[in-house]
């Protein structure tokens, strides 16, 4: 069992949800990247997601690419954010509880550093799991095998596209929760979110034991009170990638202070 | 002649998109509905008569098929060596071998009863092979192209326009075809149910590389038929440039099965063998995940993909086409690059000897395809792909001469 499959459990039988903040390794340095990890668990986020910068991330909306673009025209590596993780990770408790981080990372990247050494380093720097948003669940018969053997949660991803019969699939193959992607599109603030979606949540819950997690496009705590009864937790990206890049040009424990208060506000609409 | 290879010649990809170790799909799920609909659509195509049918229809009488396999006389006699032939894939409608793939392309378009089309184009004569496609069926088209490539090829640019395409200017990253790539991905991620991705070369997701490889095997197929008419063999060597790679795909396929002719494929060697300096994956590059797809790739040792160049927006590109890396891998293409310099020198010695302007891709494979003439004997035969035109690089060529264009 993960670190991820400890922490729903735990809130399963508490009756609560969970909010997963992410935020982008490196963006605008490391340091404030930990900084602001501290502060996500202070304020009582239950995971927290780490993207690890790609230099051609597809299912990116402008916001994250831009957050990526920043941290690699700083030279941020993966053996830097590995270490910084390793401080880090392991000093995240919420009310006794250990905050899980896992990472969001591209498989080009998974694949340069070696499969097996992927798993190993991650866990050794406390990471609990992965979501790797090109990795179909055809393609990820190898890595899938090594994450199960290790008790590294690899989290599939199910978005509005995919036929049920293959929805199914997935999700017998996901480990650590799901991720039910809410729009057919790619990552960004939306005012709106599509009709249908709580929908095609319930049907998914019906057919998997695994924790449900909703993504993409949520922003604010109406979004946040609408989709909190349907799924077991929810994914807030590019609107705190957004708040945390402005460290760029104003200070930090302005910023810090900010994404703490906007992480609060969704935190009350939760449960 | 059909228009695309007989499935008994198709032996690679396997059915998840395998060339060897190479190929496959790495992309975002909500792609994966589209992709999968695509490839059950174009495995009905080509057994659909009507569809062979209308393909070679425009083929011949759109596109003007078949070119010609050309003698170049005064090259031969300059190289002193093998005769030297050229595919003449520029004398093509819109000017280029792209028009092969986005007319197929369009027609299954049509087939899967989409209504806009989105392309990604680096030197511009896939967009304007795309916007010529989608004029003719009265598509929506909309092409995503880098602000390098826009200020590189004017021309195409205005062209496209005025074939009622939309270009969408590229301002992420390095600004070229790359990030077109990228951006026209990021287009299909949301519009996926209603609009169809023409992917310009033989990379991307299964089932990209086969398909763009079918529609331009016709280039290889005809030079075959062509070589028995003209000199009742084939030729010896083979010599196609190599940026995604299809004109290349389209030329080597059908001759991978006669092991006596020999396959060069030239990437762009920039202005040296220094990191950044060239877009030579096969020559410079390692395995990875690019765009979709498992094959060589430009990157550093995190996996990040890194910067290219090449004088020539068309060869501009960190990756290549995974059957490219396959045939690498097995030995049966041999894959070297070309310099800039002896790129432009190709371009004049052709335009000299010739009075054929080449594109500045093209003038890649020319500058080797010239290399190997000399190598060899009279009795030999060397044929060049000469995959488009060089009006859409008077800009960029007047500009690296120090002349100056109105």
């Amino acid at each position: 069992m993960s670190l991820v499959d400890e922490t729903f459990r735990r809130l399963r039988s508490e009756g609560k949800k969970a909010l997963m903040p992410f935020l982008t390794a490196g963006d605008p340095d490391l340091p404030f990247t930990a900084e602001v990890l501290k502060e996500l668990a202070k304020r009582g986020a239950h995971l927290c997601e780490l993207g690890v910068p790609y230099s051609d991330p597809i299912a990116d909306g402008p916001v994250i690419q831009a957050s990526y673009t920043r941290a690699l025209e700083k030279k941020v590596k993966l053996a830097d954010i590995l270490k910084t993780a390793g401080e880090v990770a392991p000093t995240l408790v919420h009310e006794k509880n250990r905050v899980p981080v896992v990472t969001m990372v591209s498989y080009a990247i998974i694949y340069r550093h070696g499969l097996a050494k992927y798993v190993a380093d991650a866990k050794a720097a406390g990471i609990a799991g992965a979501i790797v948003p090109d990795l179909l669940v055809e393609e990820s018969a190898e890595f899938s095998e090594l994450c199960r053997k290790e008790d590294f949660s690899l989290i599939q991803l199910v978005t509005p596209t995919t036929p049920r019969d293959r929805a199914k699939r997935i999700a017998e193959r996901s480990t650590g929760f799901l991720y039910y992607v809410s729009v057919t599109g790619i990552t960004g603030e939306r005012t709106q979110l599509p009709p249908g979606l709580i929908d095609n949540v319930n049907w998914m819950r019906s057919q998997t034991e695994l924790p449900i997690c909703i993504g993409f496009g949520i922003s604010t705590p109406e979004h946040v009170k609408l989709l909190a009864p349907a799924a077991d937790g929810l994914i807030v990206g590019s609107a705190l990638v957004r708040r945390v890049a402005a460290a760029a040009t104003e200070p930090r424990a302005k910023v810090l202070n900010d994404v703490g208060a906007y992480v609060a506000s969704l935190l009350a609409a939760l449960n | 002649m059909a228009a695309v290879p007989s499935s008994a010649v198709a032996q690679v990809p396997d059915d998840v998109g395998r060339f060897g170790a190479f190929g496959g799909r790495y992309v975002p799920e909500t792609l994966t509905k589209a992709l999968d609909q695509l490839a059950r659509e174009y495995d009905a195509a080509i057994k659909d008569p009507k569809f062979i049918a209308d393909l070679d229809y425009l083929l011949k009488n759109y596109v003007g098929r078949p070119n010609p396999l050309y003698f170049l006389e005064r090259l031969t006699k300059k190289c002193g060596g093998a005769k030297l032939y050229v595919k003449r894939e520029d004398l093509n409608h819109t000017g280029a071998h792209k028009i092969n793939n986005t007319l197929g392309q369009t027609l299954l378009t049509l087939r899967m009863g989409k209504k806009r089309v989105i392309a990604e184009t680096g030197a511009g004569q896939h967009g304007v092979a795309t916007a010529n496609a989608c004029a003719r069926f009265g598509l929506e088209c909309i092409v995503y192209m880098g602000e390098e490539d826009i200020r590189r090829q004017k021309l195409n640019v205005f062209n496209m326009r005025m074939l009622g395409a939309e270009v969408r200017p590229v301002t992420t990253g390095s600004r070229t075809l790359r990030d077109a790539i990228n951006e026209a991905m990021r287009d299909w991620m949301s519009s996926v149910e209603t609009t169809h991705y023409i992917i310009g070369s033989v990379v991307g997701p299964h089932p990209f590389p086969r398909i763009v490889r079918d529609f331009q095997s016709v280039i290889g197929r005809e030079t075959i038929e062509q070589s028995q008419a003209q000199f009742g063999r084939l030729p010896n060597c083979v010599v196609a440039c190599v940026g995604g790679g299809s004109n290349a795909a389209g030329m080597f396929y059908p001759f991978v099965e006669h092991k006596s002719v020999e396959l060069v494929g030239v990437e762009a060697g920039g202005r040296g063998a220094k990191p950044g300096d060239h877009a030579a994956p096969l020559s410079h590059g390692t395995p990875g995940v690019l765009h979709g797809s498992f094959s060589y790739v430009m990157q550093d040792e995190d996996g990040q993909t890194s910067d290219v160049h090449s004088v020539s927006a068309g060869l501009d590109y960190p990756g290549v086409g995974p059957e490219h890396s396959y045939w690498k891998d097995a030995g049966r293409v041999r894959y070297t690059y070309c310099e800039d310099s002896e790129a432009l020198e190709a371009f004049d010695a052709m335009a000299r000897s010739e009075g054929i302007l080449p594109a500045l891709e093209s003038s890649h494979a020319i500058a080797k395809g010239m290399e190997e003439a000399r190598k060899r004997g009279p009795d030999e035969i060397v044929v060049i792909c000469l995959s488009g035109r060089g009006d859409k690089d008077a800009f960029e060529v007047a500009r690296l001469k120090g002349m100056k264009l109105e």
